[in-house]
């Protein structure tokens, strides 16, 4: 049975109250870092873990912490970004409904850590239940003595807060956020200056996945060491991937990083394998923003070798053959999945989502969006397609936020790997407009 | 005690190596480069949400998106990305390229073409062509069609306040509005609203703006979406004659620009720079208000030194060449062919003639038949 960290006691009835948590063995990880250990520590803990940022850019944690800046008499932040509107991600919505204290647990050793007397958590606006929940769990919390003034006797102050959020994508990305979070508009900031020089209030902030915080409970009770011995290579520890799509079992799992790919889809332990009389087909690995990747690419290097759930081996071969973890919002599509409507979906989010400041995102998305709409309609023409993989090219790196990447890279990659498609949309319209109509030409299945 | 001189940081700029202060932005650099030597005017990055006088203006449209092809002297990776010049600071020993690398160029063509995406290119009806910098921008940067087959987004017009019309549909979303009336007046009154390419300028539920400066917005915006409602479609600009004036106001330094038409002031404006940014801002009383040539003390034309459609009938020696033209000129121009016998004598241009009038007879038979 590989170790959880996460989900151990996910399933014990009541472990959303303070009182099963800390039976549980909860709120030790507090009592430790903050009478044993010294914020530095602490740091250095993090850092010998080697856990890397589960919001989708993997940047190792400990060194995002070490970069913090550490003027004398400004306030410091923790802001914990629990914005998660990634389409096919959906782990921290997971995490915080059912156990919300192991969050507040990890934002107190965090907060401890980086000297934050004041730290947010900043919870998609369209999950409001979850702000209930989160909002009872740190009032409990409060009451046991873990939150507040002089916590545990120790001296050590926290006040802990809950934003609703602003309702749009664009506040997930770290500096809409805090914008969003000083009561503005979610505008993305021009970096430098990054946040951890000048961020909430102008002032040092780090900002965190949950998935990352809801980690340094247990690096704090076990050591660095042990975390960075789960795991591959620079990969450690374990991950949360939510899977959903074309497998018996979709949900929520929390994987060693390391098994492979071909496990995860077919093994019963994890998603059990495709639905019944269908084949794998194609998988968007790490959510909506990372390319997409057909089965036999998914499954195997470039090289012929296994390919791993880990940060390096899904980005083997760069985006020619390999894609990203991302955030973990692992989509199987079987053969059924048209991959052009996929694609015009993801398309029309970023649409949506974009926040319109820098010019290559605000109108490439829209221009993307609806010329894929007119090949899915059956009215497009084989220049589409060029223009298509153009205009992601001129919206990819050319933007303030990763938004015009994200934008950007699933339409290129669905281009790149199944341009065949794209052009049986074309040449034949009256097929391909059918309801429910799926390419059935030659495929590469598994 | 030694005076220590600031320390100046050496960067090339396109080949052209500068010193400047630490802190300062690629662009001012390279606007450095062409305020000292105007045949360079054409180096600088252009610019259409970058406004040196609006504090954290820039950034946003990436149309000065350059090449940094070494970062510092002590740390001389390039930078992975394209960066914006107009809030990138510069490095000791940084090496930029702008006009001179390819992935620049391609790229700023793709800038052009996206801002261009939803604006309904009205030049003939717009108040702002002859002076509006998306023109100068695609003229100067852009590609000469379009990929773009689908709809444009449209927007009602807009009366903020009574001086003040805003064509929503021909805007770039540039924010400089937006920071004018943040940071010039005390209230703020506008702002964006919705996002993505359906995001506009507006005041908050179509609240007009009231206070002295509002005017400004007007000179800030690169293009035609916010115009005077005082000169809206009383001329084009190239054909007014601009005059520097002054006067004593109490709200405001009073310097600006007259437009003449005839003997009649048609417009006023706040003075710009080369670089089209305002050098002081003006009073909505001298902007709409004082419109006789008696209320104010001119002091000469106006220098005018920005390259674009106003200089069509006020040349001047050391404008750039429109390379555009003469290279279409080149690919269209042929040689005379001079093999022809060289006919002078009449018996055979009688002979010629004849012919032709009976084939031009023959042809009109042909086609009243």
């Amino acid at each position: 049975m590989p170790v959880k960290i996460l989900t151990e006691h996910i399933n014990v009835p009541g472990i959303d109250t303070f009182e099963v948590y800390r039976k549980m063995g909860g709120y030790t990880a507090v009592e430790k870092a903050l009478k044993k250990m010294t914020p530095e520590e602490i740091v250095e803990e993090v850092k010998k873990s080697g856990v890397r940022g589960r919001g989708g850019a993997g940047f190792p944690m400990g060194m995002k912490w070490s970069f913090l800046a550490k003027p004398e008499g400004v306030p410091r932040y923790l802001v914990c970004n629990a914005d998660e509107s990634e389409p096919g991600t959906f782990k921290d919505h997971y995490l915080m409904k059912n156990n919300p204290h192991l969050l507040i647990e990890g934002m107190i050793v965090s907060s401890f850590a980086l000297g934050a007397n004041k730290s947010f958590i900043y919870v998609r606006g369209e999950l409001m239940y979850v702000i209930h929940i989160l909002e009872k769990a740190i009032e409990e919390a409060k009451a046991a003595g873990f939150l507040g003034k002089n916590i545990l006797g120790t001296g050590y102050d926290l006040e802990l807060v809950v934003q609703p959020g602003g309702g749009a994508y664009i506040c997930g990305e770290e500096t809409a956020l805090l914008e969003s979070l000083e009561g503005k508009r979610g505008n993305p900031r021009n970096k430098p200056p990054f946040p951890a020089v000048k961020g909430l209030y102008q002032c040092p902030t780090v900002v965190n996945n949950v998935e990352s915080i809801a980690n340094t409970p247990w690096i704090v009770n076990n050591g660095g060491e042990a975390y960075a011995a789960l795991g591959v290579g620079r990969s450690t520890g374990t991950k949360l991937i939510s899977v959903s799509g074309h497998v018996n079992k979709p949900g929520v799992y929390e994987i060693p990083l390391g098994i492979t790919v071909e496990d995860f889809i077919y093994a019963d332990e994890w998603c059990g394998g495709i639905r019944p009389g269908h084949h794998l087909k194609a998988v968007v690995a790490g959510g909506s923003s990372v390319p997409i990747l057909p089965a036999n690419l998914i499954l195997t290097l470039a090289n012929g070798d296994k390919r791993l759930m880990t940060y390096e081996s899904l980005s083997d071969g760069g985006f020619a053959t390999g894609t990203m973890l991302g955030s973990g919002g692992f989509i199987v599509m079987d053969e059924t999945t048209c991959i052009v409507r996929n694609t015009l979906t993801f398309a029309r989010f970023y649409h949506h989502e974009s926040c319109g400041q820098c010019s290559p995102c605000r109108e490439g998305t829209g221009w993307m969006d609806k010329v894929l709409d007119r090949i899915e309609h059956g009215k497009g023409n084989m220049r589409d397609i060029d223009l298509l993989v153009d205009v992601a090219k001129k919206i990819e790196g050319n933007t303030i936020c990763p938004l015009g990447d994200a934008a950007a890279w699933p339409i290129a990659a669905a281009i790149r790997h199944f341009r065949h498609e794209f052009e049986w949309h074309v040449t034949h319209p009256l097929e391909a407009t059918k309801p429910g109509a799926a390419y059935r030409g030659e495929m590469e299945l598994v | 005690m030694e005076t220590t001189a600031p320390q100046l940081f050496k960067i090339t700029f396109d080949g052209i190596e500068i010193e400047v202060p630490p802190g300062t932005t690629i662009m001012q650099a390279a606007r450095k480069i062409a305020e000292a030597d105007p045949t360079k005017m054409h180096l600088a990055p252009p610019a259409m949400c970058y406004y040196e006088p609006l504090k954290g203006s820039g950034g946003k449209c990436r149309a000065c998106l350059v090449k940094v092809s070494a970062g510092s002297a002590k740390d001389p990776r390039p930078m992975p990305k394209l960066v914006p010049s107009c809030i990138t600071t510069v490095q000791d020993g940084m090496i930029v390229e702008n006009t001179t690398n390819e992935a620049v160029v391609e790229t700023r063509k793709g800038i052009v073409e996206f801002l261009l995406l939803n604006h309904p290119l009205d030049c003939p009806v717009c108040d702002q062509a002859g002076e509006c910098h998306l023109q100068d921008f695609a003229f100067e940067h852009g590609r000469v069609q379009t990929r773009y087959e689908e709809d444009r987004r449209t927007f009602e017009k807009q009366d903020i306040g009574p001086y003040v019309q805003l064509h929503m549909t021909r805007c770039i979303l540039c924010y400089r509005c937006v920071f004018t009336a943040d940071q010039i007046t005390n209230k703020r009154v506008h702002g964006v609203m919705n996002r993505g390419d359906h995001a506009e300028i507006s005041t908050y539920i179509e609240k007009a703006i009231d206070n002295d400066f509002s005017g400004n917005v007007i000179d800030v915006c690169p293009v035609g979406a916010l115009t005077d409602k005082t000169y809206r479609f009383k001329n084009r600009v190239w054909f007014t004659k601009p005059v520097d004036a002054h006067c004593d106001c109490e709200k405001c330094s009073g310097k600006v620009t007259l437009w003449y038409r005839g003997d009649e002031v048609i417009r006023v404006t706040a003075r710009k720079n080369e670089w089209g940014e305002v050098k002081e801002f003006i009073c909505n009383t001298c902007r709409f208000e004082r419109k006789k040539t008696s209320d104010w003390t001119i002091e000469g034309p106006m220098k005018v030194a920005r390259y674009s459609v106003i200089m069509a009938n006020k040349y001047r020696a050391d404008l750039k060449k429109p390379e555009f033209g003469l290279k279409v000129a080149a690919s269209q121009y042929k040689q005379i062919d001079d093999s022809r016998p060289f006919v002078t004598d009449n018996s055979t241009i009688r002979e010629l003639s004849k012919e032709n009038n009976a084939k031009a007879n023959q042809r009109s038979l042909a086609e009243n038949n």
